[in-house]
């Protein structure tokens, strides 16, 4: 899960991580309103769950209260990357002598936590990697015992032996942050050095893991749904995986591996997915209907199809699901159905004298449901 | 032979009270697997498919002789149940739980390396094989004993695949899921060379996924270590930049972590990678005949 930098910025301040101040508005009033509050410089910030806000110009400096309205008018409803900004951060200007990056991240490679350190802050730390990958420095350590040693050193390259300790306090900081909350990245960029020699966060970045978040209701109420897809909120809560595609072929299955393949398989076929649909690892009837739901209200859907082997999903189980909803819906688009596995042959049987068309290998339902597709869409 | 299991290997099943522990003891009890007992706490005493239930690993372990134990308990107690089972010293452990959080993952692999211990998984089928053994939820009667080892990070599109081998007559030796998540206890890496060194492993399939690097890692291990032919397949290859594709992780993250760049280090050792599903079971055929 993703939050938006002020909230990440709320978190950091509670933690103690030196951060300038700041208001959330939503309006062009609301950001005049802060403005009257800080006074001075001030930076008027989009608030989105994407990258690159300052190239899309999600991000002005303003020095009056009409560059603040200017900058607002401009910034909310500004389309970043297709996310739509509705909200506004209004901070402190900040007197900037140096710039650097330091990030806490999941290591996935070496199966532990990871630091991310380099003294060129404020730039896309990939592009850094790709321009300058001598600049980042990289060490690890457990969730136990913070990494003194390397931290201390990193802080010194950051910015160029000043403002040490205070860079070390943020690295223990940001550490225990990201520790408590069970983030999969937290991220300062950039972290600055400034004229008086004080280093604050400037830019801030978290990513929770979302097998966590069951332990972080906190954290979980600063979502913001108005970022997320509709049809993938509904999705989450009903505790399946579903991805929104442009495609027009429907597809039900269950385990990741095999949703992926059958994405895969279906452009390889010519065709193109409407969406990606783990039904997941249980067998509960109820999580089938939910899925129907969720791919017919797609008014693109010409076809779908349920590709089902079964393991800890049991295909009765499914098949109980599928006549469920042929019973709840009008289904009026061609539905195409493989089902292998445990207790298949229960689930087949369930499935006779319905409308469904079989299909006995992988590749014969693909190209059945994309040549039935392209029927019912003409 | 075949790797990690056999018909001597002794099970228990944490969990195995549970609806899922309690279906797939009863799976594995089938499949001729020598499941010893299980263990739920406050449950001692009972019986699950005529296995006695203990309360704790190590008391299910003293009685019984276990050496491997199967989690089937819920994603919040996942961490509690592999650290009780490496305290206990079980040196196989088979986390099937889905949705165990990747910072509980990091301390869990650190505690079963240094107890010198094996842990598959998280969010894994289990392994198998077949004929001898099976730990976990996959459809046994898929498999068909052989000579093909297959390593893959997916549950389902395993199946998929050892139908598609078994449909040919092509069987396996031992199946391993080691789970979808960003952290596993056992990667490709720690499968290849016992698979290398197994006199009735001809053949090893790698199924891969979008996300991190281990695909990239696990093919400079077989262009220096594996002599036995490899064949690999990858899916996600139509995933959109930065959505998590169902398993924790399947994620494209900015340049890192495609499909394309999996498919390109396997070539680059030298290790044919498959289209489809069919295709993969097509060329193990044609190498083994």
């Amino acid at each position: 899960m993703n939050i938006h930098e002020h909230q990440a910025k709320d978190l950091f301040r509670d933690a103690g991580l030196p951060v300038p101040e700041g208001k959330v508005a939503f309006t062009v009033d609301e950001a005049l309103a802060a403005y009257d509050h800080f006074g001075g410089v001030v930076a008027v910030k989009a608030q989105v769950h994407v990258g690159g806000r300052g190239k899309a110009g999600g991000v002005k400096i303003a020095k009056n209260a009409d560059e603040v309205k200017a900058a607002a008018e401009s910034i909310i409803g500004l389309d970043i990357k297709g996310h739509v900004v509705e909200r506004l951060y209004i901070e402190q200007g900040s007197d900037i002598a140096k710039e650097a990056y330091l990030a806490v991240i999941l290591d996935r490679s070496e199966k532990s936590v990871g630091f991310i350190a380099s003294a060129e802050g404020g730039m896309d730390i990939e592009e850094v990697a790709e321009s300058n990958p001598d600049a980042i420095l990289r060490f690890g350590c457990d969730t136990k015992v913070f990494p003194e040693a390397e931290a201390r050193k990193a802080a010194e390259v950051l910015f160029g032996g000043e403002g040490v300790e205070a860079t070390l306090k943020v690295m223990h900081q940001l550490f225990d942050l990201f520790l408590e909350k069970d983030c999969t990245q937290a991220e300062i960029n950039p972290l600055v050095l400034t004229g008086s020699g004080d280093v604050i966060v400037l830019d801030g970045k978290m990513n929770f893991d979302d097998n966590a978040l069951m332990r972080h209701p906190d954290v979980l109420e600063l979502r913001d749904m108005n970022e997320e897809d509709e049809n993938e909120i509904l999705a989450g809560e009903k505790g399946l995986a579903f991805i929104s595609l442009d495609g027009d072929i429907g597809c039900m299955v269950n385990g990741a591996g095999l949703a992926m393949a059958t994405l895969d398989m279906i452009h390889m076929h010519g065709g193109e997915p409407a969406n990606f649909l783990d039904v997941g690892g249980s067998s509960n009837p109820d999580k089938v209907v939910e899925a129907f739901k969720l791919i017919l209200s797609n008014p693109k859907v010409s076809a779908v199809l349920i590709n089902i082997f079964g393991g800890i999903t049991r295909c009765d189980d499914i098949a109980k699901g599928i006549l469920t909803a042929f019973d709840q819906m009008d289904i009026t688009v061609p539905m195409v159905v493989r089902l292998t596995g445990t207790n298949a042959e229960e689930g087949k049987k369930m499935l006779e004298g319905s409308s469904l068309i079989p299909a006995s290998t992988f590749g014969e339902a693909v190209t059945k449901a994309i040549e039935l597709g392209k029927g019912s869409a003409a | 032979m075949s790797i990690l299991i056999d018909e001597s290997t002794k099970v228990i099943v944490q969990g195995i009270t549970g609806r899922d522990g309690s279906f797939h003891t009863g799976q594995m009890v089938d499949y001729g697997t020598q499941i010893v007992g299980g263990v739920t706490p406050g449950k001692g005493g009972q019986e699950v498919h005529g296995k006695p239930v203990f309360n704790s690993v190590k008391e299910a372990v003293a009685e019984t002789g276990a050496n491997a134990s199967v989690i089937y308990v819920p994603a919040k107690f996942a961490k509690g149940a592999v650290l009780e089972a490496t305290e206990a010293g079980v040196p196989l452990i088979i986390c099937i739980t889905e949705g165990v959080p990747v910072l509980d993952m990091v301390d869990v692999y650190r505690e079963v390396q240094s107890a010198g211990l094996r842990l598959i998984g998280p969010n894994c089928p289990g392994l198998i094989s077949p004929g001898k053994s099976k730990i976990g939820i996959m459809p046994g009667n898929i498999h068909k004993p052989g000579r093909v080892g297959v390593i893959s990070r997916s549950g389902t599109l395993t199946y998929e695949i050892v139908y598609a081998l078994t449909s040919m007559g092509i069987g396996q030796s031992t199946c391993v899921g080691i789970g979808g998540d960003p952290i596993v206890g056992t990667s490709p890496r720690d499968l290849l060379p016992l698979f290398e060194a197994d006199d009735d492993t001809d053949a090893i399939i790698v199924v891969g996924e979008i996300g991190g690097d281990e695909e990239e890692r696990t093919a400079e291990l077989i262009s220096k270590q594996i002599n036995k032919p490899v064949f690999a397949y990858i899916v996600g290859r139509s995933a959109p930049e930065g959505r998590t594709m169902g398993h924790a992780g399947a994620i494209v993250s900015g340049s890192a972590g495609t499909a394309q760049s999996k498919i390109e280090a396997f070539n680059a050792a030298g290790v044919p990678v498959a289209d489809t599903i069919d295709q993969i079971a097509e060329m193990v055929k044609e190498k083994l005949g």
